[in-house]
């Protein structure tokens, strides 16, 4: 058995340790907010926070998650750039079919835990690695300015 | 907010069976109205349900249930299609329930279409005046209600916020409580649709219905479906086209942990286990042979050649005006060829469906464009009747035209027909590339007598595969397919003489709509075209545009905006990377809607493009819900940017080449330009806006980089290595 710490709940699950944790939250914990979207860190539909870190995780072995908090889109609500980003989103509607961005959420908030007001090399930087293909880059770039302000 | 009717229900009714039982089943109103008589496709299911077609309940307490005839895939159907039903009702948006349309023809079909499919931007040109009128027919029927219960006069009643008033004695009843003495009300014939002047929702950027949801991860896609004992599968299909399965030793698969079951049926494999990642690895241990069949001699060289080839014959003549081929026999004759490669669909939710087939039934659950052909697929997959196959849709993670096929369900289908319980089948991302059903080739090949600064004549003759002749056949008419030739028929233009042919061409490349749809190829070739003409005959190419544009005021506008507001005639700053720069130009007129783009790149040496402003004027006619409109032309642009500078599926040895995002690239943040948008406030009927932004910005980019370097993009994507040469 693995014990994860999943947005602040311990959870255990009996499966090989190689497993994505990708797959470990979507099948074996029916946690499905976070996405499959290529398998191989191209497009970061898959990413969550590993101690507030963005990661893909459907390259992180369950194994490696060792005693590392988990935070999935469906907990990072609770955490102030979370919260903030989630809040921009809606009030800039960036979302269209909104299947990418749990990634670009997770993403955004690791960047503005680390830098409060990132110009745009600094979102650039941080957020090349989240696909989309509705084609929101321009509104995710305003969100992330617009909860940088507020 | 969203909600799956079979989870507020329980599984013991259906959707059908509460269209159907409406009132009596639920308590409460459920208005139907009356859709013009349309033609029935031999292959979509029958009619199941009432012959009233029904987009409203209002429930006796909670909020009133919306039925959506369009999916929601991201162009904000579900909230438009809201507005159009909550204005006439006099409801908020905040007092709804979108639900999700169950196959049903009849009741669903899109008015454009005959069949039941979102796409081709036809959601509001199709269903505003439908939507208004169900609407506007509930609000009468609630009214007449509680005229009954005050013993007053209707016409003095007023209604607002899901509420019912009377002004003269303050009384004030909720919908909910009227519902049920609304059901036994008449619907009127004729209702009076609301003056534009009296709108509180359309025309206002209202905020979407479905992204609250989105934003926290609630939100159930097809692909997060999950039952009670599901299991989970990955496939492989015939890497060839066409190919069969030889040979499988199954025995590596089956000793993987968490593997269950290995399928094999004569095109693909499939490995049944506890979750994905086991049921991938299963399929990695798998040994196949496949049996590459007829088409493993299929490359891309061939393919180029044979459509430039079949693009010489004379083809069938989709507009004529004058006498155009007698005019280009002499005078200043211009002449061009563009080429446009296979596209990959790619929408970031890769193909999935579950399925779970038992007791002669089918269960489906998936995010479709088509439900109907998804219902019908299945069915015949399976010889069982499309009565028995249900199918529960969801919001679906990008369509682009690839949830308009409904192979994944059939595919979905004969693999669960083989496993005992619900089945999940999801495509890796790999197979979802080469399992796709492409964007055609095209090659357009036109010519041009030009005088005085005018074109006198025009002939634009299309090849391409006839996707119509496969996916809707009474709509291929006169060996014309009317997507393919959509944006070069009825050009803005005014040209004297015009003749637009088609050749149908066909490869075993298996091809399908996909975003844009066929003005993609027409308006790309037509617009690179008039900037080459432009460009011989040393004329500025928005002149050149503006002086041909007497008989279309609308397009007239939108070139004026886009050009005033790009500040054409300046010169493209410059950039800091001393590349050199261009801007560019392109109009269009398609899906009911004028376009026009303004588009700045830079160029590296290395030939790199780079788009660095992007500007689009858009007359959409009367708009529903601007934002939406700006965001959708935003997107489409940002889809647009990737196709020019980016995207080729290619076939060798019968196979697509590209496999995941590394060789199939999407645009990223970092190369994004800033895309400024301006709508031109219209009252005219409303246009479509899901395509035409991808479609005006690949033409623009393409002049901007002409501008920029003399080379003409005569075959899709950018070649950079073409462009480092010339420069």
């Amino acid at each position: 058995m693995t014990d994860l710490t999943i947005n602040g709940s311990r959870r255990s699950v009996d499966v090989p340790d190689e497993t994505p944790l990708l797959w470990v939250l979507r099948d074996v914990l029916g946690m499905t907010g976070t996405k499959f979207g290529c398998g191989i860190a191209q497009c970061g539909a898959c990413t969550v926070h590993l101690d507030g870190v963005a990661v893909r995780s459907c390259q992180l072995a369950v194994g490696d998650v060792g005693t590392q908090a988990i935070t999935t889109i469906e907990g990072v609500g609770a955490t102030p750039e979370g919260a903030k980003v989630q809040k921009a989103w809606l009030d800039l509607e960036v979302i269209q079919c909104g299947y990418c961005q749990p990634g670009q959420i997770m993403s955004a908030a690791a960047l503005l835990a680390a830098n409060p007001a990132p110009n745009d090399a600094a979102i650039d930087a941080a957020m090349a690695g989240n696909l989309c293909r509705c084609g929101t880059y321009v509104r995710i770039r305003e969100g992330i300015k617009h909860a940088a302000r507020s | 907010m969203l909600r799956d009717l079979e989870d507020n229900h329980g599984p013991a009714l259906s959707r059908r069976a509460l269209l159907r039982g409406g009132a009596a089943v639920l308590g409460g109103l459920m208005i139907g109205i009356e859709l013009p008589v349309r033609r029935a496709r031999a292959d979509e299911p029958a009619s199941t349900g009432a012959p009233l077609n029904a987009f409203v309940h209002v429930p006796p307490e909670g909020r009133v249930e919306l039925i959506m005839p369009s999916v929601e895939m991201g162009q904000g159907a579900y909230t438009s299609q809201a507005m159009c039903l909550a204005e006439e009702l006099d409801i908020g948006l905040d007092q709804i329930i979108a639900i999700h349309a169950p196959p049903d023809q009849p009741k669903y079909g899109n008015p454009l279409f005959v069949v039941q499919a979102t796409g081709g931007s036809t959601t509001t040109m199709a269903w505003t005046e439908p939507l208004r009128k169900a609407g506007a027919t509930a609000r009468a029927m609630l009214v007449a209600a509680a005229a009954a219960e005050w013993g007053v006069d209707p016409a003095t009643l007023t209604t607002e916020k899901g509420m019912v008033s009377d002004p003269g004695s303050g009384r004030t009843l909720a919908y909910g409580a009227l519902a049920d003495r609304a059901a036994t009300v008449p619907p009127a014939a004729e209702v009076t649709l609301k003056d534009p002047a009296q709108f509180r929702l359309i025309g206002t950027p209202a905020h979407r219905i479905d992204t609250p949801d989105k934003a926290v991860g609630k939100t159930v896609y097809g692909i997060d479906v999950i039952r009670p004992g599901m299991k989970f599968a990955a496939l492989m299909a015939s890497p060839v086209i066409g190919g069969t399965v030889a040979r499988v030793d199954d025995a590596p698969a089956l000793a993987q942990p968490g593997v269950r079951q290995v399928v094999v049926l004569d095109d693909l494999v499939a490995v049944v286990a506890d979750n994905t990642w086991a049921a991938q690895q299963g399929l990695a241990a798998l040994v196949v042979d496949w049996t590459a069949g007829p088409h493993a001699g299929l490359d891309q060289a061939q393919l180029w050649a044979d459509i430039e080839k079949a693009s010489q014959g004379p083809g069938v003549v989709a507009q004529k005006e004058g006498e155009a081929l007698a005019a280009l026999n002499g005078g200043t004759l211009f002449e061009a060829s563009y080429e446009l490669p296979f596209l990959a669909h790619t929408p970031m939710e890769p193909l999935n469906c579950t399925v779970h087939v038992h007791d002669g039934q089918c269960e489906i659950w998936v995010g479709t464009q088509v439900p109907g052909f998804c219902q019908m697929g299945a069915a015949k997959a399976l010889g069982i009747d499309p009565s028995k196959v249900s199918v529960n849709n969801h919001i679906i993670g990008g369509g682009f035209g690839r949830r308009l096929e409904a192979d994944y369900a059939k595919i979905a289908a004969r693999i669960a027909a083989k496993v005992d319980g619900p089945v999940k089948v999801t495509w890796s991302r790999e197979e979802d590339i080469k399992q796709d059903i492409l964007r055609p080739l095209y090659h357009d090949r036109l010519k041009a007598r030009v005088e005085n600064g005018k074109v006198t004549a025009w002939h634009h003759r299309v090849t391409g595969a006839s996707i119509l002749a496969r996916w809707l056949p009474p709509a291929f008419k006169n060996g014309i397919d009317g997507d393919a030739v959509d944006g070069a028929v009825d050009s803005p233009y005014g040209f004297d003489s015009v003749l637009v042919e088609y050749i149908r061409h066909e490869s075993p490349v298996p091809v399908g709509f996909w975003r844009g749809v066929g003005p993609n190829s027409s308006v790309f070739s037509a617009e690179s075209f008039l900037d080459l003409i432009a460009k011989q005959t040393g004329v500025d190419p928005v002149d050149f545009r503006r002086g041909m544009l007497d008989k279309t005021p609308r397009a007239l506008a939108v070139l004026n905006a886009a050009a005033a507001k790009a500040r054409w005639g300046t010169p493209a700053p410059a950039s800091p990377s001393g590349a050199r720069v261009g801007r560019g130009v392109a109009l269009m007129h398609a899906f009911g809607s004028f376009l026009a783009c303004v588009a700045d790149v830079a160029i590296a040496d290395s030939g790199d493009v780079r788009v660095t402003r992007v500007v689009i004027a858009a007359d959409v006619g009367r708009v529903i819900n601007p934002d939406i409109v700006v965001a959708q032309i935003q997107g489409g642009a940002t889809f647009g940017i990737t196709t020019v500078l980016h995207d080729a599926i290619t076939i060798e040895g019968g196979s697509i080449q590209q496999s995941n995002f590394h060789d199939y690239r999407l645009i990223r943040i970092d190369e994004m330009p800033a895309i400024e948008v301006e709508i031109i406030g219209s009252t005219e009927k409303p246009g479509g806006i899901g395509e035409p932004g991808t479609v005006i910005v690949q033409p623009a980019v393409a002049n901007a980089i002409f501008a920029a370097t003399g080379v003409q993009l005569t075959r899709m994507p950018v070649d950079p290595a073409r462009i480092a040469k010339a420069v």
